[in-house]
């Protein structure tokens, strides 16, 4: 099935990190890292107000229901697996398995709407800014530095789960 | 993720914010804040003009 991804592409990301501030490993990978460059790059536009959609999230924080399979800091190339958080879940109650040392967990640690700003989004539903929480929610784990499994097997049906549950809008939280 | 690697990558829309990584929310236990970058991501939905990239704004 072919997803329409920029429809739910809204990414926020750091900026004024000085990559001075990074360790010296970090930055050197930084430096020579192959990044993918999206292009052409897709537009999906929105064909209802935004107070009538249903959004899910998409997190990289490493996040586990209790009791289910941490993700593992040892596949080679980066653990490309994901795990289902339902939206009936205490988000607080999730575990943290991100095994980078290239960010501080303690933000994370201390709230996980952080990485998984669930409660966020129920506010805002609570107040008609968007229409509805999406039952399912999903989290992966940064890090893959060898993301073509992950971008041809594991997004694919992330985004399949996410058309079965009629989202219109995903916010990918990086972590 | 980092401005600079987002601004390579080029996702369709995206909202860069001052904190560091590990903290794209802002802080933690601050509902205000949190929700003010979800509001400002939200908006870049009505943005079509690709890519977008948009530092967040308190």
């Amino acid at each position: 099935m072919e997803i329409p991804h920029s429809s739910f592409a809204v990414l926020p990301s750091v900026a004024m990190v000085e990559t001075s501030t990074l360790s010296d490993g970090l930055q050197d990978f930084l430096k020579t890292y192959p990044w993918r460059r999206i292009d052409p790059v897709p537009v999906a536009s929105l064909e209802k107000p935004i107070s009538e959609c249903n959004v899910a999230l998409v997190s990289s924080a490493g996040f586990v229901v209790p009791g289910e399979e941490p993700f593992s800091g040892s596949v080679r190339g980066g653990d490309f697996s994901f795990r289902v958080i339902p939206d009936s879940i205490d988000v607080q109650s999730l575990e943290e398995h991100h095994s980078s040392d290239s960010f501080s967990h303690a933000g994370v640690e201390a709230d996980r709407n952080m990485g998984l700003p669930l409660d966020r989004l129920h506010e805002l539903a609570a107040a008609g800014e968007i229409g509805s929480v999406a039952p399912r929610h999903f989290s992966v784990m940064g890090s893959i530095t060898a993301p073509n499994r992950f971008v041809k097997r594991t997004l694919p049906m992330i985004a399949n789960l996410l058309v079965e549950d009629h989202v219109d809008i995903a916010l990918m939280v990086p972590v | 993720m980092l401005e600079k690697i987002t601004a390579k990558i080029r996702p369709p829309r995206a909202l860069s914010v001052p904190y560091p990584l590990g903290y794209p929310l802002g802080e933690p236990n601050n509902p205000l804040l949190q929700t003010a970058i979800l509001r400002q991501l939200l908006a870049l939905l009505q943005r079509d003009d690709v890519p977008v990239l948009e530092e967040f704004t308190v």
